[in-house]
């Protein structure tokens, strides 16, 4: 039953991402729309509103959680692809090696990222 | 049943209403690559395609080859890529194409035979491999004794998986057996569900981990083209869906496996009724 | 083989087109493109944002660097892609978990498709989809930033 648990995480993934890169993308790129809501910020790509961003303990966990959770679905989904165009068993093993490196990689990447700006 | 023309005496199904081309996949083991023939037949109303292919064999190639049997949509032997869509041969009728041009190819995912006849080992290969059987730890299944109890609602959570006459178009339509090889394909897993979903049968366990393994369910993404294709109405991608949702339940252990249909008891309080005989005593020695 | 293989699969082009089917089908082929899109970019992305640990003359840099509009329409793309692919994926995570698909029937001339229920809940999310790409191009394009 791996698999199928496999399968329910790259879901469980997709729901996290649906929530947390809508309010990620709200931010980003639809600052009208959410300024006439009353909320939003400025200038969401400039050093100041970055900064401000980073020293909030909700947005480091929460960008960190998408982290794992974008990287989870989107390399699985990468792994499904090229599973699909069928390789042999070796391939496959390599494939799913590089991927699950990649994905602890930019995970430890992007954490410790995420910490060093909130930290400084 | 016949319409008849008033003035001309013929009867309505003789009357050509049409002529179209035939455009013909042709190739024959040997040849680098295939190629289309065109063929020109006149059509009356009602013909299929596959009238159509008796026609020009019995006219103007006597070399076409194609698969058919009962030319009533029971046998699952005609299935081709006619006009871009994968269909039965003879459940397709010429004027409904509404096209002049008939494009009739063998169906893609499958190597060719000849002509338009597909081989469909692999098909029945992975049929084969979901054990598509009841399985039952009893001596039941050898030595029947009484039928097994079911309830008409239990029946229809399966029974429209098996109308399925393994005619293979599904597996045409699917995208992920267009370049995967292994995968178990949407028939294999419909009748894998036809089978977990059956009340008599207790066997889910073992043909989960064969469906819910990595060639099976989890390589469906619900393009949803195989149940558009089935002349049956199957609907496999339904029954791979409803296996999906029974792998996760099992695996997050939020479903039971349930148990199996009981077999029916002697039936008690039941007289013959009188004037009726008893059946003769058996000829052949039950073992 | 005439069809192209031992095993005679069509390769490649069956993700894409292979013959006159439903919108879900091709729903399919489009989830994929965006989903490939989507993941070349976040892992660019994660770089790209990482540098804000850097500090504020790292960051700005990148920044400088991604505002040439080439850049402006990628990211435009990647918001398409995604509005796209999160909306017909909560259709995926319904569907693919047997919910909103109706029960097994008995199949009975016209045959009823399953995942054709889904199609007012399919057509509901791409409009819904629409006008977030047009508030999104809203603000790429007419927005001063």
């Amino acid at each position: 039953m791996r698999e199928a648990t496999l399968w329910t995480l790259h879901l469980a993934a997709g729901v996290v991402i649906l929530v947390f890169l809508s309010i990620h993308m709200g931010i980003m790129h639809l600052e009208d729309v959410l300024t006439a809501l009353g909320t939003g910020y400025r200038d969401a790509l400039g050093w100041a509103s970055v900064v401000m961003r980073n020293k909030q303990l909700y947005f480091t966990i929460t960008y960190v959680i998408l982290l794992a959770a974008a990287l989870y679905h989107g390399l699985y989904g990468l792994r499904n692809i090229l599973l699909e165009l069928g390789p042999g068993p070796t391939a496959v093993r390599v494939i799913q090696g590089i991927l699950i490196l990649l994905g602890a990689s930019l995970f430890v990447l992007g954490t410790i990222a995420a910490i060093a700006a909130y930290v400084r | 049943m016949c319409q008849w023309n008033e003035h001309s005496g013929q009867a309505l199904s003789d009357e050509i209403v049409r002529e179209v081309v035939f455009r013909v996949q042709r190739y024959s083991p040997g040849q680098d690559r295939p190629v289309t023939r065109e063929y020109r037949v006149p059509v009356t109303r009602g013909m299929t395609v596959l009238d159509g292919l008796h026609y020009i064999r019995d006219n103007l190639d006597a070399t076409l080859s194609y698969r058919f049997s009962c030319r009533m949509g029971v046998c699952g032997s005609c299935g081709m890529y006619i006009n871009s869509f994968p269909r039965l041969a003879c459940q397709t009728q010429i004027l409904e194409l509404n096209s002049d041009l008939v494009d009739v190819r063998p169906m893609p995912n499958y190597p060719v035979v000849k002509d338009l006849v597909p081989d469909l080992s692999q098909l029945f290969a992975k049929h084969r491999e979901v054990q598509p059987f009841i399985i039952r730890n009893e001596q039941e299944l050898e030595h029947p004794t009484a039928e097994f109890l079911q309830k008409p609602e239990e029946l229809l959570r399966y029974l429209q998986f098996t109308y399925c006459i393994k005619c293979g178009l599904c597996l045409t339509a699917c995208p992920t057996v267009a370049t995967d090889p292994r995968y178990l394909g949407p028939q294999a897993l419909a009748q894998s569900y036809r089978y977990c979903a059956d009340t008599r049968d207790a066997g889910a366990e073992g043909r989960l981990r064969i469906a819910a393994g990595r060639d099976g369910v989890w390589r469906c993404h619900l393009a949803g083209a195989c149940s558009e294709a089935c002349p049956k109405g199957v609907d496999p991608a339904l029954g791979i869906q409803l296996l999906k949702r029974l792998a996760v339940l099992r695996a997050l252990s939020l479903k039971k496996p349930h148990s199996p249909a009981p077999v029916a008891g002697k039936r008690t309080g039941v007289e013959r009724r009188p004037g009726i005989p008893q059946p003769p005593p058996p000829t052949v020695e039950s073992r | 083989m005439a069809n192209g293989s031992q095993t005679g699969q069509i390769g490649l082009r069956g993700w894409v087109y292979a013959g006159r089917f439903g919108l879900e089908r091709y729903a399919y082929t489009l989830h994929r493109i965006t989903g490939l899109g989507l993941l070349l970019y976040f892992l660019m992305h994660i770089f790209v944002t990482s540098s804000r640990a850097l500090g504020q003359a790292a960051w700005e840099s990148v920044m400088g660097f991604l505002s040439h509009p080439i850049f402006r329409i990628g990211e435009f793309l990647v918001y398409v892609a995604f509005a796209y692919h999160a909306l017909n994926g909560v259709r995926l995570i319904l569907g693919e978990l047997g919910l909103g698909l109706g029960n097994p029937v008995r199949p009975e001339y016209p045959y009823p498709i399953a995942h054709r229920r889904q199609r007012p809940l399919f057509l509901a999310l791409m409009i819904i989809s629409g006008i977030l790409i047009l508030a999104g191009g809203w603000d790429f394009f007419v927005t001063k930033h």
